[in-house]
């Protein structure tokens, strides 16, 4: 069999059912296989496309998402959507060309050295030397991208391997001995969470993407009712707990919650699922939750102790261990007072904006919310646009919350909400964007409609690179440099790429705009122009305590 | 402070490369290195030597390694027992009154003469971190004009 059909095989094997690519001249053995193949394929309109398409799929579905694309600059302009895997923990197959094997190092055309390239922002990456070996490797990469801590695999293929004849021999496990994610959590350290669990009086939870990647929300709500402690979450966490359960504090950290960030302060034990105490939400490291013992659930060892110090790490999976735990915890402890104050944090500290009658964003989200009771998938670019989309819609289940949350990749949202419809066609799909953000993956519209993928882009419109401009304002005197964008008119872009466009510039015209966009068989794109001046509140400045808030009504 | 790593990783391409990444990712400066297979040829084994100024980041730079794919075994040898050595090749001056001299001090450390040519021998020596730089203190009295080493070696005992 050659080369790019044993490819092929492998990946219908591996489950694959779409990929997200772009062709070229050294993928051309795979794309004149893949002409026979049923493996669906989505073609964009860049490459960068293509990578956060196949991450917004596997954060929809849970499955590995598979990109495609050329050597030299097809793979390069996959880097940035590789990266933003990694970050986050997804689980995604990177399929690049390479020049033919013997012309390897000669700069030959559209070369580079992409395993070198991607090798820090990979969890593994291979370049295939010989065609014996391409099954094998394709096993193991899948492997590798889903199991443990998930990440981007990398396999670097050159275009002579492609063409190569072998036997196809599909292996039936994997063995790499020096890979064995530790899946379960030690005993003794479970007995010992309990036992601090049984004796704390302001216990609070913490949960983050880990949770999601386990399918360990179910636990997680037994946990939090079973020792009745209020619970906050990441960015990443998002959708791990019903945001209306009345345990639930909202994501903390920068942008979190006031009352979720007092809660943590004054806590005296963080129970951590599945997050990593990344710089975002602790704010100052040596001011973070002075009064807490630590317990942290991670699968990943080099998570434990990194930033924070833990008292209790339980290395695992956190789905396994919160099974276990629940078992252990026989005595609950007593957090009728603890909850009264975390009451009284979110009565006197509720999240909030000045409604003036002028549109604002956060406005648009509560509509949104409502006009979809709640049941859309969103996915978000990166800056004001994401932090209000965190706040404001109420997500109830894991894997609704589409967002570039450690690499923060403008340019995300719209060819995530791609892979994200894709993977669950039935759903509602909404890209909540920036009109800066959305202007860097734009052309992505065209493989919309191209491919009939129906999703909803809202386009918070204010002029400017707002977090960039709210930080100027704050912290810079209000020397804008370099943050007010312009825009082309997006209805009539929209209307050329063959969607519908939508502007919005009234209050009483979001809801039936939102209601158009989610009953039309179409991609929509609706405008809003919103308050240009908005900010993002509450707000913990780079470097303070997270209970040390500016600005705003928090 | 200074840090002995030892790694027994896959021994294939690319490896080295993803070792040397994280170490040079924050801006760790790898003092020595020495790689080489094992008994069994697909394993290599490699002795690093490091210097840490933070505890902290060395014990992530563990904890990375150990994380990569084709890492097998990381060992820290800072609060562990084990032997070292290191091979040195040196050109010093010679000259033929010296050969009782050079002699005497290869009495004390282990090594020799390899070959001299005119007025230049070529030395060899093996020994441990503090006998080599005592070697090397005697050996500046002929005058050294070319000095090469292995790195350090490590094993557990």
């Amino acid at each position: 069999m050659k080369g790019s059909r044993i490819l092929l095989e492998s990946l219908k094997r591996e489950g694959v059912e779409v990929m997200f690519g772009y062709p070229g001249g050294q993928v051309l053995p795979i794309f004149d296989s893949l002409y026979d193949s049923d493996i669906k394929f989505v073609l964009t309109r860049h490459e960068q496309g293509a990578a956060h398409a196949a991450d917004g799929y596997a954060r929809a579905t849970g499955k590995a998402g598979v990109c495609l694309a050329t050597s030299g600059p097809g793979a390069t302009n996959l880097v940035t959507g590789i990266a933003n895997a990694y970050m986050d923990s997804i689980p995604m197959v990177a399929i690049t060309g390479q020049v033919k094997s013997f012309l390897i190092g000669n700069d030959a055309f559209q070369e580079a050295d992409v395993t070198g390239i991607t090798r820090p922002i990979t969890k593994h990456n291979y370049l295939v030397k010989d065609i014996k070996d391409l099954a094998r490797i394709i096993r193991e990469a899948f492997y590798i991208a889903s199991t443990g801590r998930p990440g981007p695999v990398l396999i670097d293929i050159p275009s002579d391997i492609q063409l190569m004849d072998a036997e196809f021999i599909w292996p039936q496990d994997v063995q790499i001995r020096s890979y064995n994610p530790n899946l379960f959590g030690h005993p003794g350290q479970i007995k010992k969470a309990a036992k601090l669990i049984a004796a704390a009086k302001k216990p609070i939870i913490y949960a983050g993407g880990g949770v999601i990647t386990s399918g360990a929300h179910k636990e997680l709500k037994m946990l939090a009712e079973k020792i009745n402690a209020p619970l906050t979450w990441t960015l990443m966490g998002i959708g791990a707990f019903a945001s209306t359960h009345e345990l639930a504090l909202g994501m903390l950290g920068m942008h979190g919650t006031a009352y979720a960030n007092h809660a943590i302060m004054e806590s005296d034990l963080i129970i951590t699922v599945g997050a990593r105490f990344d710089d975002r939400v602790t704010g100052r490291l040596d001011a973070f939750a002075p009064y807490a013992k630590i317990i942290h659930i991670d699968i990943d060892p080099s998570s434990i102790s990194k930033n924070v110090n833990v008292h209790i790490p339980i290395v695992g999976d956190a789905k396994n261990i919160l099974i276990e735990l629940l078992k252990e915890i026989k005595k609950t402890p007593d957090t009728g007072d603890w909850l009264k104050t975390v009451e009284g944090w979110k009565k006197k500290y509720p999240l909030n904006y000045k409604d003036d009658g002028r549109l604002k964003p956060q406005f648009v989200i509560e509509q949104l919310y409502e006009a979809t009771e709640g049941e859309a998938i969103i996915t978000t670019e990166v800056g004001q646009n994401q932090m209000w989309a965190a706040q404001w819609y109420k997500y109830s289940a894991p894997r609704t919350f589409i967002s570039s949350g450690g690499l923060g990749t403008m340019g995300f949202g719209l060819p995530a909400a791609i892979g994200a419809k894709v993977g669950c066609p039935e759903r509602v799909v909404f890209d909540i964007a920036g009109d800066g953000s959305i202007q860097m993956n734009i052309q992505e519209l065209m493989t919309c409609t191209a491919n009939k993928i129906n999703v909803k882009v809202a386009i918070l419109n204010n002029g400017y690179l707002g977090m960039v401009r709210q930080w100027q304002e704050l912290f810079y005197k209000k020397r804008y440099s370099q943050v007010g964008i312009t825009s082309p008119d997006f209805v009539k872009l929209a209307e050329s790429y063959g969607c519908l466009g939508i502007l919005v510039t009234k209050k009483e015209e979001v809801r039936p705009a939102l209601e158009k966009a989610i009953n039309t068989d179409n991609t929509v794109l609706i405008d809003f122009r919103v308050e240009p001046e908005e900010n993002v509140f509450p707000m913990v400045p780079a470097g303070q305590a997270i209970n040390q808030f500016i600005g705003g009504l928090a | 402070m200074k840090h002995t790593i030892s790694l027994l990783v896959e021994n294939k391409f690319g490896v080295l490369a993803r070792i040397a990444g994280l170490f040079s990712a924050r801006g760790y400066n790898i003092a020595s290195l020495a790689v080489s297979e094992t008994l069994d040829p697909k394993v290599s084994y490699m002795t690093i030597v490091v210097e840490a100024k933070d505890e902290k980041i060395l014990e992530q730079v563990k904890k990375q390694l150990n994380k990569l794919i084709d890492v097998i075994t990381v060992t820290d040898f800072t609060k562990k027992e084990h032997v070292t050595r290191e091979l040195i090749l040196a050109k010093v001056n010679f000259s033929a009154k010296d050969r009782n001299k050079l002699e005497n001090i290869f009495n004390k450390y282990v090594g020799k003469i390899v070959q001299h040519k005119g007025d230049v021998a070529i030395i060899e020596a093996v020994g441990d971190q503090e006998q080599i730089k005592a070697l090397l203190e005697e050996l500046d009295k002929f005058g050294v004009k070319e000095l090469i080493r292995t790195g350090k070696l490590a094993i557990s005992n």
